[in-house]
């Protein structure tokens, strides 16, 4: 095997970072190789972030537009913070790909594709009348034709695997061409292969030489002029695994769990893009996870309601529709004050709307959207691996406040990937439950005079029988209470209580100048796209801040001062202004938005043009 | 040690909220009896109910309990029970509760076959909001939301339950104590879901719903008293029964005492048996009482937990173990 560049003289050139997007059918295998590429590259120490964008459909007709599977890597020094907006590569496998990609390619990109694939009838699926391969189309790219499926039925020739099965690998073939490319590593990467197909050896087998081959035929080749080095990231030193926001999420909950010596009790319904964090908590059930799937949705909700009856920490997960539908059973939460955390990963609404798709748009839900007064707290993660730490710094706050918590991801965290340092066990955040006093002190709505939590005393508990409902409850006591004076105070009550997390959030961090002409602020997922803009921006000369928040509900207790000290304060946001309006009505703000719905994350180009546009430059 | 407890060391001692006269007080002094006999401890009892007159019953015993939210009682109760196996968990319902908007989770914690014991006190009514149709109220019932008659077609608790394949279905009477007594005992020591019909009188809205079946000189003419390897013969005089000819019940009439040779004798373990008679219903039939469905299979708690048993905190499953995974990379 040839190792980076030592056979043939080509050029090498340094990169800060690169964008590439793999492209082809949803059956062609893009996420299995694109997750196999971040790995790879993970391993030679850049930082990464990844994004997968697959068709609603499991398998669209193939060939066809809609059926167009893609994911996107960016990788290199510690810039990287997005999956990229522009590939710098764009590998297809299909014409369809091609249609579908092209028109995010800057001029000059490179574009490697399967011309095996561009048949007659798959140029007629993908709308193209002449092969855009040959018609000269793509003279402002470098285009690379690779025979990708004569080369691989060459390479595994003598595999004794069926025809069909030996087409399956040449996704592998083309990554062997992108490994060369980018002087990764094969040695890694075989080795999970091996792993991944452990079942079918001769598959292994096969997917490891498609992958050599490939190599090879980049090593070997003419046609591939240019090798490309990325510079690493200086990340701190440690344990570092790649991991979704919804696996952040699930390995958040089982670590809360274990922090509180505690079974984690998942209740959920099955609903994109949440389920990942369904079968990932499923997959850990020995340490003490019960993954309950219930019937509904509401049943997931209930069940984890009765899970933080009976004492353990208890959490569902859903996406916007679900958690219409989880509300009322939320609401119970609220008034028996049990602690639970519920993940929000939104995609794009209303209704079944673009579920697969991503989008910002149930802040307002997660804030207010329930009955009656009925105030929790709402966090939204930033990153992939920050769903860790956000959801991790929910379940604290749930049981020390005795409360449900809404955690907010979406579509583009919890699928998105990147680097997820591994704690330590002292790293981690303590975890306090409010005390439970002896049984003949115990008043279930006896509450901490800091925090305002009640106790938790769960069945099982001798001593501390008692019962709770969704009926208002006399202070202190907790029997049912209708006394008009009392609701007022429980209404007070509850509401103070919420209001007493922001002794919990920390100083805002603010990038930039602590005052100035514009602050750009912004929640959630935008926090990679709104960090790029911002070196762009600084690059420029222009006198910018900007500050993320994790604490959509309560708001940081420095909010308002710090909007008080900017001129103009620009929110970008997938969805039409959600944000500003709670800025508006809490602090009498005037916002700008930058918002965008179209299931497309927010870019650093369209937030720096926008930064532009508000400066005047 | 045994625990020795009564009735009353079961009762929470606030003043009980339903009408005079209510079916409901007759069923609370039986399961304050069941509880206290069945040798548990306070603690280990969550009674669960949703929202309706019958769902204000965990108020009134001595146990941990939790009021939940209208129709979804399963829900909460089957999170409850598979965090913790070793709770006694009730779940008391009604009609509406239980089959109209709780239907759904009904249905599915009894498919799931988990340790619920489930008690659905059936006025069939709407009684807390004083009095609208329920899917038990009986076609042509005058209500306040059907002035005109209900036309729906009602559902028929018992049976719906013994076709979701349920563990253990039986049906009592509010008025009937040693009967519906001994179900309930049976109910709390079978393993699996259980599903308990009780006929309730509601006194302002359906108080005269059950009267044909209480009335001592003739409520045996109508009633049929199902009991496991026992002949289904009824009546003042017990001559009268059932048996079964081309697959369907019928009613034979004899000489007291002298049942025909093809009467047919009540097995509980047989489905189909137990779909046919709780079936039955007036004027052509007897109403059926007793156990209808009897039968082991485990729950759903012991099949969740001996299908991947809790590891504890072993050396491979310390949290900076589970979290690295088999991918991490270390950097240095």
């Amino acid at each position: 095997m040839s190792e980076a560049g030592k056979e043939r003289n080509v050029n090498v050139s340094e990169l800060s970072s690169v964008t590439v997007r793999f492209a082809g059918d949803s059956g062609d295998g893009i996420q299995l190789v694109g997750s196999q590429f971040a790995s790879a590259t993970a391993v030679a120490g850049n930082d990464l972030s990844t994004l997968p964008d697959y068709p609603a459909e499991i398998r669209a007709p193939a060939g066809s537009l809609s059926g167009v599977s893609g994911f996107q890597i960016s990788f290199g020094d510690d810039s990287v913070m997005t999956p990229g907006n522009r590939p710098n590569v764009l590998v297809v496998m299909n014409p369809a790909a091609l249609a579908v990609n092209l028109k995010n390619l800057d001029k000059g990109s490179v574009i490697i594709a399967n011309s095996d694939a561009f048949a007659q009838s798959a140029l007629d699926k993908a709308g193209y009348k002449a092969n855009p391969l040959e018609d000269g189309s793509l003279d402002n790219y470098r285009v690379i034709a690779v025979p990708a499926n004569a080369l691989t039925e060459n390479a595994l020739k003598d595999s004794g695997l069926q025809k069909a099965q030996v087409l399956k690998c040449k996704n592998f073939y083309m990554l062997g061409i992108l490994f060369w490319m980018y002087g990764l590593p094969l040695g890694p990467t075989k080795e999970r292969i091996g792993a991944k197909f452990g079942k079918s050896p001769a598959l292994a087998a096969a997917n490891v030489l498609a992958l050599e081959a490939g190599y090879d035929y980049a090593e070997t080749t003419e046609i591939f002029d240019a090798r490309f080095q990325t510079r690493k990231s200086s990340v701190a030193p440690g344990k570092y695994r790649n991991l979704t926001g919804n696996e952040a999420a699930a390995y958040a909950l089982i670590t809360a769990a274990k922090l509180l010596k505690k079974k984690l009790f998942y209740g959920s319904y099955p609903i994109t893009p949440a389920t990942e964090i369904l079968q990932t908590l499923s997959r850990h059930r020995a340490n003490d996870v019960v993954v309950f799937q219930a019937e509904d949705e509401i049943a997931a909700m209930c069940a984890t309601v009765g899970a933080a009856f009976a004492g353990e920490l208890a959490a569902t997960g859903t996406s916007g529709p679900g958690l219409s539908l989880k509300i009322e059973a939320i609401g119970l939460g609220v008034i028996t004050e049990l602690p639970m955390v519920i993940v929000d990963v939104q995609r794009g609404g209303p209704s079944t709307g673009l579920p697969t798709k991503t989008e910002q748009s149930d802040l307002l839900q997660a804030v207010f959207g329930r009955h009656g007064e009925s105030p929790l707290p709402v966090l939204a993660a930033s990153s992939p691996a920050d769903c860790f730490t956000t959801t991790l710094e929910a379940a604290r706050l749930a049981v020390k406040y005795m409360t449900p918590v809404i955690v907010l991801s979406n579509s583009y965290l919890s699928n998105g990937s990147e680097p997820f340092r591994i704690p330590k066990l002292s790293e981690l955040p303590k975890f306090d439950l409010p005390p439970l006093p002896a049984p003949e002190d115990f008043k279930p709505y006896r509450r901490d005079p800091v925090t305002l939590a009640r106790p938790w005393a769960w069945p099982g508990l001798k001593g501390y029988e008692h019962r709770i409902g969704g009926l208002e409850k006399a202070e202190d006591t907790g029997a049912i209470s209708y006394d008009p004076e009392n609701h007022q105070r429980m209404t007070d009550i509850r509401a103070a209580k919420i209001a007493g997390i922001t002794r919990e959030i920390p100083p805002t961090k603010i990038n930039g100048p602590e005052a100035g002409e514009l602050l750009v602020l912004g929640w959630g997922s935008t926090y990679g796209a709104i960090t790029e803009a911002m070196g762009e921006a600084r690059k420029a000369g222009l006198a910018v801040s900007s500050a993320h928040i994790r604490n959509l509900w309560p708001l940081p207790p420095d909010l308002g001062g710090i909007l008080k000290r900017f001129r103009r304060v620009l929110v970008p946001e997938e969805n039409t202004g959600q944000l500003r309006l709670l800025l508006r009505a809490e602090y009498l703000a005037e916002p700008i938005g930058l918002n965008k719905v179209q299931g497309q994350p927010l870019n650093s180009d369209e937030i720096l043009a926008k930064i532009k546009e508000v400066l005047g430059k | 040690m045994e625990l020795k407890l009564t009735a009353k060391d079961f009762s929470s001692n606030l003043p009980v909220k339903w009408c005079p006269g209510c079916g409901d007080f007759a069923i609370l002094n039986m399961m304050q009896k069941v509880f206290a006999g069945m040798g548990l401890p306070h603690e280990k009892y969550a009674v669960i109910s949703g929202i309706g007159c019958s769902s204000r019953f965990p108020y009134y015993v001595n146990t941990y309990g939790f009021h939940s939210i209208h129709g979804r009682a399963a829900a909460v109760a089957s999170g409850v029970k598979l965090s913790n196996p070793d709770l006694a968990v009730w779940v008391i319902t009604g009609d509406g509760d239980g089959l109209s908007i709780g239907g759904n989770h009904m249905m599915h914690a009894i498919r799931r076959n988990i340790g619920l014991k489930i008690v659905l006190f059936n006025n069939r009514i709407y009684a807390l909001t004083k009095g609208q149709a329920s899917p038990t109220t009986q076609p042509g019932t005058k209500t306040k939301s059907t002035p005109a008659g209900s036309i729906d077609y009602p559902f028929n608790p018992a049976r719906f339950a013994v076709g979701l394949d349920c563990t253990f279905v039986a049906r009592g009477i509010d008025n009937d104590i040693p009967g519906t007594t001994a179900i309930l005992e049976r109910a709390a020591r079978h393993n699996g879901t259980t599903f308990v019909e009780i006929f309730q009188k509601c006194v302002p809205f359906s108080d005269k719903e059950f009267d044909p079946l209480k009335d001592p000189a003739t409520r045996e003419d109508v009633l049929l008293r199902v009991e496991h390897g026992k002949p289904l013969v009824y009546g003042t005089k017990k001559d009268r029964g059932i048996v079964f000819r081309n697959f369907r019940p019928e009613v034979v009439a004899f000489e007291p005492g002298r049942p025909p040779a093809d009467i047919a004798v009540y097995d509980e373990t047989n489905a189909e048996m137990a779909y046919l008679i709780s079936g039955l219903s007036q004027p052509a039939f007897p109403v059926p009482l007793g156990v209808f469905r009897a039968t082991g299979k485990p729950s759903f708690e012991e099949l969740y937990y001996e299908q991947v048993k809790p590891v504890g905190n072993t050396k491979e499953h310390e949290l900076e173990t589970l979290l690295s995974g088999p991918d991490a990379w270390e950097i240095k």
